[in-house]
């Protein structure tokens, strides 16, 4: 037997001098990266996410539209196609923000979040990197539909891009960081249904991208305003079909004690969400072993 | 002497009730494969996620490349390479991209970044695969990508996690080839679980595990020089006969290992003719060989390390991550 019972000589070695807080940036650079490489690489789910937005517009907005005729839009001249439509860029944005952050929980079923959560680099970069990832593809998801317009009758404008890119990014970002603080605390795939279903669906239909959120019963003008989407599709459905020349649009819009939000005020109020989601996410990340 | 990197002492891991790890001892040397054997659910995952810093101990305490786990583990993990037990690849970018990432978030600096990468490429026999998605890589590669990864920030110790788990003999071989490699070329120290009786041979020191405590340490030579002289087994219709008869008339007392009477005897040449000659119980077979690790496992647990039980696990996780990659 040889084991050595001589006190040892360990080595010291002096702390590397790498710079804590350039590395987070690297960190959160390569992070977002991957999550870009991957959406790119994967055209198929390109496709298919289209799919979806295409078909609530197509089926359900045609058919909606020709069957409500002039009944909709009380006077504003706004066809429900056109309402619908920022809507459904906002629902585009919606679920794929959730489902990019989400890829967590795919990263920890398939082992890969090992690899990331050992590397010697700060937590917090872990979770920002994942909520800018989930933000861009959310993005690009929602603005690719913009090609859409003229089938709807929307005129776009290049003072439209120019405005809706910071909503965007903004509903974007707060969801994206809602869907990294979900993933953060679950523990499998198997609870994904569940947020689907209960939090993502409700989300949805909630956020005024279907129907206007005036003249509501009680409760659920309760529930809409309490819906953080609300506030990212307002004003993205404003800027569109205001320069589109439908300046009524507001009447039809998101309200608080009967009056109107600044367009800022709602990308202030998402963009808080989004920080304090994404900080619930960061205490999740540094907690978990 | 050269120095010690690894140093642990008294370390314990207890989950509830159930000590997973009883108190362990262990110094590793710069340069060295340091192989540490035992059955599953013996405390060697547990021991290794330890010393890399995944796991908090319970108790004891544990340097590695000085540093203590749990005062600083991120320095600890700036200075070791690790090889997962389960696989950790990103499946859906290259091989390149998976290493890029890697030097990435380790801080390989940026002009050192492809000069590195290509070397370890080369050195694991990737490079013409490295623009490939991981995916389309057989079991071998994907290990090797792993060890390549593990090694791209020059880590002065490798950890390796059951690195050879349900590969064929022959990818097997080629894993050792390439770590003794790396262990020629770069110099880096290797620490690795492993439950092949076959692949301990090639560690330069092995500690054997049972039961969250080391029952052996040395060098595979000397641990096999803790069975007395040859082993010798017979198979027999009749063992419970064959056993007794054995005891009273050689003088030796025979280990049951199902349906065999394994016995460590001085001079097997010898000892095979009387054996014959003496016995009244029919024997079967008789074989006669230098004792092996799994003879010395035996003796110190008696028990052997079964390979069965290992391969039904890795039938599951075959069939899981088949199941899983339908679902991607």
């Amino acid at each position: 037997m040889s084991v050595e019972t001589a006190s040892p000589t360990l080595m010291t070695v002096p702390a590397a001098p790498v710079d804590t807080r350039i590395a987070s940036l690297r960190a959160i650079y390569i992070i977002w990266y991957r999550d870009i490489l991957r959406y790119w690489r994967d055209r198929w789910r390109l496709v298919a996410s289209l799919a979806q937005p295409l078909l609530f517009l197509l089926v359900f907005g045609s058919g909606l539209s020709s069957s409500l005729g002039g009944a909709f839009g009380r006077g504003t001249g706004i066809s429900y196609i056109q309402f619908m439509y920022p809507g459904i860029i906002g629902m585009s944005i919606l679920f794929s923000a959730i489902f990019g952050a989400m890829s967590i929980v795919w990263d920890r079923e398939f082992g890969f979040l090992k690899e990331v959560l050992v590397a010697p680099i700060d937590r917090w970069a872990v979770a920002v990197g994942k909520a800018l990832g989930g933000t861009t593809q959310a993005m690009i998801q929602g603005l690719i539909l913009l090609v859409l317009a003229p089938f709807v009758g929307v005129k776009l404008s290049l003072l439209t891009v120019v405005e809706l890119v910071p909503l965007a990014a903004v509903l974007a970002f707060g969801l994206a960081s809602f869907g990294v603080a979900i993933a953060s605390m679950m523990k499998s795939l198997q609870g994904f249904q569940v947020v689907m279903n209960f939090l993502m669906m409700p989300m949805f239909f909630l956020s005024g991208a279907l129907f206007p959120l005036t003249n509501l019963p009680g409760w659920m003008t309760w529930l809409t305003r309490l819906d953080p989407a609300s506030y990212g599709i307002d004003p993205i459905r404003r800027v569109v079909l205001s320069n589109s020349g439908l300046p009524n649009v507001n009447s039809l819009g998101l309200t608080i004690n009967g009056q109107v939000l600044a367009i800022p005020l709602e990308a202030a109020i998402m963009l808080a969400f989004g920080a304090v989601l994404l900080g619930v996410a960061v205490v999740m990340f540094e907690r978990r072993d | 002497m050269p120095e010690t990197v690894i140093e642990a002492k008294g370390l314990i891991k207890k989950y509830g009730d159930l000590e997973a790890v009883a108190g362990i001892d262990l110094e590793v040397r710069a340069g060295e494969i340091f192989g540490f054997l035992g059955p599953n659910g013996a405390g060697k995952s547990t021991t290794i996620s330890m010393l890399c810093t995944l796991l908090t101990p319970t108790a004891g305490v544990a340097r590695v490349a000085g540093i203590d786990v749990v005062h600083d583990p991120a320095a600890v993990r700036q200075r070791i390479g690790l090889v997962f037990q389960d696989p950790s690849l990103d499946d859906q970018l290259t091989g390149r991209e998976n290493l890029e990432f890697h030097a990435f978030v380790y801080s390989v600096p940026a002009q050192d970044r492809r000069r590195r990468i290509d070397e370890m490429l080369d050195l694991l026999q990737l490079a013409d695969r490295a623009a490939s998605q991981v995916k389309t890589y057989s079991g071998g590669m994907k290990r090797r990508l792993e060890i390549a990864r593990g090694m791209l920030h020059q880590p002065q110790i490798l950890f390796l996690d059951e690195p050879t788990l349900g590969l064929d003999p022959q990818t097997r071989k080629s894993i050792w080839t390439h770590l003794n490699e790396l262990r020629s070329t770069k110099g880096v120290t290797i620490f690795m679980t492993t439950h092949y009786m076959d692949e301990a041979e090639y560690c330069d020191r092995i500690a054997i595990i049972d039961r969250g405590k080391i029952v052996a340490l040395g060098t595979p030579e000397e641990l096999k020089g803790l069975v007395g002289g040859d082993v010798v087994t017979i198979t027999s219709t009749k063992p419970d006969a064959a056993e007794s008869e054995i005891i009273k008339l050689l003088g030796v007392t025979p280990v049951r290992d199902n349906g065999s009477l394994r016995m460590e005897v001085p001079d097997g040449k010898a000892f095979v003719p009387r054996l014959v000659r003496e016995l009244e119980a029919p024997v079967d077979t008789v074989s006669l060989r230098r004792p092996s690790l799994d003879d010395v496992f035996l003796k110190l647990t008696g028990r052997v390390i079964r390979d069965e039980e290992v391969s039904a696990r890795d039938r599951n996780r075959a069939m899981a991550s088949r199941w899983m990659g339908r679902r991607r």
